[in-house]
């Protein structure tokens, strides 16, 4: 750790303004969100087929889950190979998972 | 690896303060980790739900289509989601090492986070009452509230394990010891949102659909 | 702390050090205790079901005594022996293999091998109360759903506990070799006992969740009235089937993969080569994992998936064989050419590899959807998982017991009557289950309580007793060798096998803190490289400095008697309302000690540089 209080400051400066900077992302990240559920909600609400519908909204739901990950929880950040690798191997398994439940279960 | 270093002084913080300690990485990626695992949890769950979804035997039940209302849910979802935003605030700001701005947006997140779960308990006394939807009357049922039980629970554990880390730390302010166990939590706030995103289009949305 | 000032101490304060301990080589040991506890009680029940089943129509036991000691034998070996005993080894030896002080999360690592035991003591509780599971260790809906005693509650509710704890376990060990590998220790430096234990670990991370809901629901359905697998009411029997699978199988190379680490190392050292195709397996390892996950199905081919989900599941199950395969082919070229001892350990892996091909050709035999037809629910079903479980997992074990039992407890086990128990385990193992094979062939269906005469099974299932009773014969000896060492053993030299990764470089005893200074390692089989191209001594990575060592702790043994008591209370609780009073009292155990952890700050000790160079010689 860096004791020197002069370059210390520096630094401070620039993280608080790379933060700022960040959470700017973040909001833009949160107002989408929002937007993609008022999307699927109204898609649901409105007049349109159920073959179109349920397509859109799960993708929605996709991407909605990708902002979370990649900025509310900074899995666009460096040091997150490790947690990625496991996230889409959980994926993989949870993918696996429901679609031999919704498949091969006698329905 | 400093090891003569205070981890409970609020002096000198470094930048990223959850990642600076050997325990706090640790901390960090057991985390991520357990989150892939609580992945395949939900799958479980969802998988389940899917094949009853709709499923009553010989039992009489209410079917997707006639038991939710969206009005309810889209309130409930805004409100969850704006809880994410508000953690990601209060980690900007330890980010900054500013301790007490971080606890008023933890307070936030909490209170959104309770009025969630206010309305979630309403929802299901709802469903209880006017519609005999409980968790023994048929296959649907149960599969239901396991699944959204299962979030809602998560929900109340994550209130209460945030609460418990605001009051603790109340006066100690931010330190290497503390830090990763806010970001955790954190982590775990916007998990619980991960969830409830799949959870509002495949149990209401998709439900509603038919 | 060493063993020899341990053994200066009261038994009180030792019992007290092991109850509070998070010290991985401790709870190595008190893994190896439990799990060979279990170990030994699944054997007895071995002995029960092969007795009831020397002779035709026998009445030794009775028919439902004979579905619970069925049963348990099952959950036993799997999740009460097997498991621990892979994790026993797993923290004996991995944070050494990898040149570090301690797991990621000592308290975690305690936490995990508490529930395991609380576990696993609940669910034998049932013997006493009732009558134990008599479902099969699968528990398939409907017969676990409708089995009126509580033996199905005990199952639900003491596996739920112990796989919580196998959870913590494998994250544990992740982050253990993700982040606490010593300088230069690459992961493909890693020895492969290690690499293995990472792969299982990830496993166990993506498979255990499925059992933790399989098991809620079945929990919710018996205890809460839900109606998951009840088809009157809307339910859906082969959802537990999937789910319990989709744990199920996976769960299967958690417990091989290690056991195939255990070998490479057994193999390498005792040729005294580097492992042959040393990235191969490593990439067969991680392939078995990932299609590992893909085949869950095909324990259910006779269910009624249809042809397209049958042919899938079909193909992919006999696309392990390919990784397995070059497994199988890297261990023979390792031996090819090699200076071969043949001591107790090289024995057991070269009696592995025949065995376990065998178990992996009928593997294939079996995952032929149309010819499973015939085999499934037959013994030849039990023939092939125990030549793959026994052959393989309970070989390894039985092999690492030998081979690192310098490394657990500093003294080497009897050549001699490792050897004795080799012989008499191994040819007792394939006359129990040899003969197995055309049993299930002619038609005799597993799980059932007799075979009546006149139908060509007598003299299969008196062959098969015979064997059972000689590996029997063979754990006995393991187990007086065991004690003998224990009393009479003198202690050996710190590296006895002549080895060649990080754990045969440190000194015998082992300290508490594992390495003085952390190593730097230079490349695959680290010891080995500096005893051919150094003073065979490992270089250090840093200067002597303050050690920092977490603190022990008693929350740990609370947290799991907490559940326990709650696991009683649930379980009783649709018969008196007493069940709430134990709920209320064990739930205010687990989470008040969870809060007293949370609210106290542990930030551990120091062990200081003075202290370390007073202790000094010996020591690099």
């Amino acid at each position: 750790m860096a004791k020197d209080t002069n370059s210390n400051q520096y630094q401070d400066q620039f993280y608080k303004q790379k933060h700022k900077e960040e959470m700017k992302y973040q909001v833009i990240t949160f107002a989408m969100m929002i937007a993609f559920t008022i999307i699927a909600f109204g898609l649901v609400a409105g007049p349109f087929s159920k073959l179109f519908v349920v397509p859109v909204i799960l993708v929605l739901a996709g991407v909605q889950v990708l902002f979370q990950l990649y900025y509310f929880m900074h899995m666009n950040q460096k040091g997150h190979e490790m947690p990625a690798i496991m996230i889409y191997s959980g994926i993989f398994a949870a993918v696996l998972t429901i679609l031999a439940l919704t498949t091969i279960t006698w329905i | 690896m400093s090891t003569h270093e205070d981890v409970l002084s609020s002096e000198n913080l470094p930048h990223e303060p959850e990642k600076a300690t050997l325990e706090g990485k640790n901390k960090f990626l057991g985390f991520w980790f357990f989150l892939g695992g609580e992945t395949v949890l939900f799958a479980s769950l969802f998988g389940t739900y899917l094949a009853l979804r709709n499923s009553f035997g010989n039992a009489e039940g209410t079917p997707t289509q006639e038991l939710f209302g969206l009005e309810l849910v889209f309130i409930m979802t805004v409100i969850l989601l704006t809880s994410s935003l508000t953690s990601v605030y209060a980690m900007y700001h330890m980010k900054n090492h500013d301790f007490k701005k971080m606890m008023v947006w933890l307070a936030i997140t909490v209170i959104l986070g309770a009025s969630f779960l206010g309305l979630e308990v309403y929802e299901f006394n709802h469903y209880v009452h006017e519609y005999g939807h409980t968790f023994t009357s048929h296959a649907f049922g149960s599969a239901f509230y396991a699944l959204v039980g299962f979030h809602g629970a998560h929900v109340a554990f994550g209130l209460c394990w945030i609460l418990a880390l605001m009051f603790r730390n109340a006066k100690r302010g931010l330190n290497l010891y503390n830090a990763p166990k806010f970001y955790i939590a954190s982590l775990y706030w916007h998990f619980i949102d991960v969830v409830w995103v799949f959870i509002f289009t495949v149990v209401y949305l998709m439900g509603k659909v038919g | 702390m060493s063993t020899a000032t341990l053994e200066k101490r009261g038994f009180g304060a030792t019992l007290w050090d092991y109850l509070t301990t998070v010290d991985h080589k401790k709870i190595a040991i008190l893994y190896l205790l439990g799990g060979a506890f279990f170990f030994l009680l699944g054997g007895l029940e071995a002995m029960l079901i092969r007795l009831q089943l020397m002779v035709p129509d026998n009445e030794l036991i009775g028919a439902q005594f004979y579905n619970e000691v069925m049963t348990m034998h099952g959950t036993t070996m799997i999740f009460l022996a097997a498991m621990p005993l892979i994790f026993a080894f797993m923290n004996a030896v991995v944070p050494l293999q990898i040149g570090a002080r301690d797991v990621a999360f000592p308290f975690l690592n305690s936490l995990g091998f508490w529930l395991f035991l609380f576990g696993g003591v609940l669910l034998n509780c049932s013997w006493f109360l009732g009558g134990a599971p008599d479902a099969g260790w699968t528990g398939y809906a409907p017969l676990s759903i409708w089995s009126p005693t509580h033996g199905v509650d005990f199952y639900a509710v003491g596996l739920q506990i112990s796989g919580f704890g196998t959870l913590m376990g494998g994250i544990n060990f992740i982050v253990t070799i993700v982040n606490m590998r010593a300088p230069g220790m690459t992961y493909m430096r890693m020895p492969l006992f290690t690499w293995t234990a990472f792969v299982a670990s990830i496993l166990i991370l993506f498979a255990f969740p499925a059992l933790t809901i399989g098991l809620f629901l079945m929990t919710f359905d018996r205890l809460f009235g839900a109606n998951f697998f009840v088809p009157d009411m809307g339910g859906n029997e082969i959802i537990w089937e999937h789910i319990f699978w989709i744990f199920g199988h996976p769960e299967v190379y958690i417990l091989v993969l290690p056991a195939f680490g255990i070998f490479s190392e057994i193999i390498s050292t005792f040729s005294k080569k580097r492992l042959f195709g040393y990235s191969s397996m490593v990439f067969a390892t991680v392939l078995i994992a990932f299609l590992g996950f893909m085949v869950w199905a095909h324990h259910m081919f006779t269910v009624g998936m249809g042809p397209i989900a049958n042919s899938i599941f079909a193909i992919a199950t006999m696309a392990i064989a390919v990784p397995t395969g070059i497994k199988i082919f890297n261990w023979l070229l390792t031996m090819w050419g090699g200076n071969i001892r043949m001591t107790t350990p090289m024995l057991w892996a070269a009696g592995f590899i025949p065995t376990f091909t065998i178990g992996g050709m009928t593997g294939v035999m079996v995952a032929v959807a149309a010819a499973d037809f015939q085999y499934h629910d037959t013994y030849f079903v039990v023939a092939h998982f125990h030549y793959v479980i026994v052959g393989g997992v309970v070989f390894g074990l039985i092999a690492a017991t030998h081979y690192w039992w310098p490394i657990m407890f500093g003294k080497v086990l009897d050549e001699k009557l490792g050897k004795w128990t080799f012989w008499t385990f191994f040819i007792g193992f394939h006359l129990t289950f040899f003969i197995q094979h055309f049993l299930g062939l002619i038609g005799m269906p597993r799980r059932y309580w007799k075979f009546l005469p006149g139908q060509d099974l007598e003299t299969g299932n008196f062959i098969s007793t015979i064997g059972a009773l000689l590996m029997a014969v063979g754990t006995i000896i393991l187990l007086y060798n065991v004690i003998k060492t224990t009393v009479k053993g003198e202690m050996c030299s710190q590296d006895p096998w002549d080895g060649r990764t990080l754990e045969w470089s440190i000194p015998n005893p082992t300290p508490h803190y594992n390495f003085k200074q952390l190593p730097l390692v230079r490349g695959l089989d680290p010891v080995w490289i500096e005893k051919t191209q150094g003073n065979g001594k490992v270089i250090p990575a840093e200067p002597v400095n303050d050690i920092h060592m977490p603190n022990n702790s008693f929350l740990p043994f609370m947290i799991s008697l907490g559940l326990f008591i709650a696991g009683f209370g649930f379980i009783y609780r649709p018969d008196t309302s007493f069940g709430y009073v134990l709920i209320a009292i064990g739930l205010i155990i687990t989470f008040g000690s969870m809060l007293i952890r949370s609210l106290k700050d542990d930030t551990g000790h120091h062990i200081h540089k003075e202290d370390l160079e007073k202790e000094g010689a010996g020591v690099e």
